[in-house]
């Protein structure tokens, strides 16, 4: 992971698919696209982060050859 | 087990910094959080995994085993209220290590836990599993 100064504002590195571009699904259809499956391969996508006292740049294609677990969580300063 | 491991959430990288510094970091006895807090302020990557929820503009609770190959081996979807089990995520991730290494010679049946019997599919052990594994062997710690 590459560190970055962040900006007076917020950082430039916006959270970015790799894998394909996702439109706001479509769920009163009921066809919202099935995009996760398992056995198929974990959408690419490059993110900002914080890690130990620095501002860092992940790239999740960066970590094939080795295991990830990507733990998503409905906010920061929540309770749970 | 030699995992990388990633939180990711909608906040800033900003507030992840403020959160570790004077909340999780009490937790953990003053230590940093050892792995990456990622930002998906846009939601993008939640949409992309199907866990970012429109209407609150936050992501449900979803965690994802992907191994070295990028495969998504397992995943685990929940609403905000309840917790995570991380012995459970433990032991996938020990099992399907496990499965991996044994290259389909071996498969880990329900409750297989690291020391426990697996399973060697063949012919020989259809209509067999009944004499290889119990049932309760689901239900122990």
């Amino acid at each position: 992971m590459k560190e970055f100064e962040a900006g007076c504002t917020r950082p430039k590195g916006q959270a970015k698919p790799v894998t394909e571009t996702v439109s706001t699904p479509q769920v009163e259809k009921g066809e919202r696209k099935i995009m996760i499956q398992v056995g198929k391969p974990a959408p690419e996508f490059s993110a900002p982060g914080f890690h130990q006292g620095k501002f860092v740049e992940m790239n999740l294609a960066d970590y094939k050859g080795k295991w990830v677990m990507l733990c998503f969580y409905p906010g920061d300063f929540t309770f749970v | 087990m030699g995992v990388e491991v990633f939180s990711i959430s909608v906040d800033s990288v900003f507030v992840h910094k403020i959160w570790n510094d004077n909340e999780l970091s009490k937790m953990l006895g003053g230590k940093s959080v050892p792995f990456a807090m990622l930002s998906d302020q846009n939601g993008n990557v939640g949409r992309l995994y199907g866990v970012y929820d429109e209407e609150a503009g936050t992501e449900t609770r979803g965690r994802f085993i992907i191994d070295p190959d990028g495969i998504i081996q397992a995943f685990e979807v929940m609403t905000p209220p309840v917790g995570r089990n991380v012995k459970e995520t433990l032991r996938q991730i020990q099992a399907f290590q496990y499965v991996r290494e044994a290259k389909g010679a071996e498969v880990a049946p329900a409750g297989w836990r690291p020391g426990k019997n697996t399973l060697k599919p063949g012919p020989n052990l259809v209509g067999n599993v009944w004499k290889e594994w119990k049932v309760q062997e689901a239900f122990e710690e």
